[in-house]
């Protein structure tokens, strides 16, 4: 029966002891575990959230670099299309240009001929008009010495007149 | 294959060597007496035994501090009162006397009188052993944290694994059994857990500073449970007394005859009750089984030596697995009376009832 029944003394020094323990724990053990311990914890959540962010953030820097370069390929593209646009239109232009500029001359050089040859034949009908004045002359000195001559010649002219008149 | 005809030779030559030594014991004549034998062990006592070689026992005595109305106070030496000796008027009660084992002084007229006894018996240095080894473990970790930046490394090795026990503990039976107030009564209840599995534990050692059975003896359990009982009943609220003395039911339960009171009240002191028997017999009936299979050994000396060995092989088997099951019992029971505990801190920390909301269900 005695083991049923608590001994006095023993109880005694389990309170004591017992009691002693828990007051010593209770102010400087226990809680500065569960303290750091929930500390800790929070920390590693905090870490573990920071962290996804900075994935999740570096995964955004990625694509957005993606995007960066595959814009720069784009602009490098129609850059270099526009360039060789643009040479392709000058070089036609210059070409158009010097096509024109060859007409231009040509053409000029042509009229410059056309006015040199007028010029040419007038100054030849104008020679060739005294030329055969002179011949005309002295053909007319030596024909038209006599008087009927000179008259049939009259005549003839104003007939060849006539006719060019009508 | 070859591991276990290994194992078994060596149970062989170990119950070989027990064989002689449980026939030399037996040849004094005397019977083993086996439930004197685990009371023996089991039980508290004023020495610290050790071992015992022929006849010669080995063990460290402990101080007596017994206060008599007679004397007055009285500290000795334990081993004063050796062979029935008796010192200053002092010595052991009778055989078969209502003091057996328990120091009495003995009064002129012959009669024993039981003084008030507070010895430093074998419990109290277990106690004191148990609540060291508590005090190491838990100042480890708290010194590591001193030294230590908590948000760069975490403990390792021993103090992590102590930690992570105490946290397991702290976040799984105590958080959601008290509910909100927890913090209140994390301490105590961290403490209580600690005493007891350590205790445990060592009360699983078979030799010094081992073997005290701690929390096989009423008196640690009741002080446990009373520790308990206070402090539920203490910081219990409003609305758990009401609950107790007017309780929510039909009127004919509570006035005239007040039945579902007297039903709760008594409930108040069952609770704890049952904390200290169910702690108490657990952890006695383990050490009782472990020293009787023991004792199967030499009991089964006078049997022959086929027998015995036989048993031998047998008892030293189920002494290795009911070792392996009490270290789990040392954890559980441990576990069980936190999580009861803390249980009933939070059942006593009810807050009032929403009716209006009760009304609509």
């Amino acid at each position: 029966m005695s083991l049923l029944l608590p001994d006095p003394g023993l109880v005694i020094w389990m309170l004591v002891a017992f009691g002693l323990v828990f007051f010593i724990l209770a102010k400087w053990g226990w809680p500065v575990i569960t303290k750091m311990a929930e500390k800790r914890a929070n920390f590693i959540g905090d870490s573990l959230k920071s962290a996804k962010e900075a994935n999740k953030q570096v995964e955004n820097l990625k694509s957005e670099m993606q995007q960066l370069i595959d814009d720069t390929r784009e602009e490098q593209a129609r850059i270099l299309k526009d360039a060789t646009d643009s040479r392709e239109k000058i070089i036609h232009e210059a070409k158009q240009k010097a096509i024109s500029e060859a007409n231009k001359i040509v053409e000029d050089a042509r009229s410059q001929m056309q006015i040199e040859r007028e010029n040419i034949l007038n100054e030849l009908r104008l020679q060739v008009a005294e030329l055969s004045v002179n011949i005309a002359e002295k053909v007319i000195r030596k024909e038209l010495d006599n008087q009927d001559k000179q008259m049939s010649v009259i005549k003839e002219m104003l007939d060849e007149i006539d006719t060019l008149k009508n | 294959m070859k591991k276990l005809l290994s194992t078994i030779l060596v149970l062989l030559i170990t119950s070989a060597s027990l064989n002689c030594f449980a026939n030399s014991e037996n040849e004094d004549g005397k019977d083993l007496n086996v439930s004197e034998l685990i009371f023996d062990h089991t039980g508290d006592s004023y020495e610290w035994h050790i071992i015992t070689i022929g006849e010669k026992h080995i063990s460290i005595p402990l101080p007596v501090i017994v206060i008599s109305k007679h004397s007055g106070l009285n500290i000795f030496l334990s081993s004063k009162l050796h062979h029935h000796n008796s010192f200053k008027g002092f010595t052991f009660g009778a055989e078969d006397g209502k003091y057996e084992g328990k120091i009495v002084e003995v009064l002129a007229d012959g009669s024993e009188y039981r003084p008030f006894d507070i010895s430093i018996t074998k419990n109290v240095v277990g106690l004191f052993i148990t609540i060291t080894v508590l005090l190491l473990c838990v100042f480890a970790v708290v010194r590591w944290y001193k030294n230590h930046d908590e948000d760069c490394e975490a403990p390792r090795g021993f103090r992590g694994a102590f930690e992570l026990l105490i946290m397991d503990v702290h976040d799984n039976v105590i958080k959601p059994s008290v509910g909100a107030n927890y913090k209140k009564f994390a301490p105590y209840l961290l403490t209580a857990f600690f005493f007891i599995f350590i205790s445990n534990l060592l009360g699983l050692v078979p030799i010094f500073p081992g073997g005290a059975n701690l929390t096989g003896n009423i008196a640690i359990t009741f002080t446990l449970a009373m520790f308990t009982f206070f402090i539920v009943n203490i910081f219990g609220t409003k609305e758990y007394w009401k609950e107790i003395l007017w309780p929510d039911v039909p009127m004919w339960l509570k006035a005239p005859a007040p039945i579902m009171p007297i039903i709760e009240i008594f409930g108040i002191f069952t609770k704890p009750f049952a904390l200290m028997i169910r702690l108490f017999a657990n952890i006695l009936a383990g050490h009782a089984i472990i020293i009787g299979l023991c004792c199967l050994v030499f009991v089964t000396a006078s049997l022959g030596a086929a027998l015995n060995s036989t048993m031998t092989v047998v008892s030293i088997l189920f002494m290795v697995f009911m070792n392996f099951l009490e270290i789990l019992v040392a954890y559980i029971q441990a576990y069980v009376f936190t999580l009861l505990s803390a249980v009933f801190i939070g059942l006593a920390q009810v807050q009032p009832h929403n009716h209006k909301k009760l009304d609509v269900k």
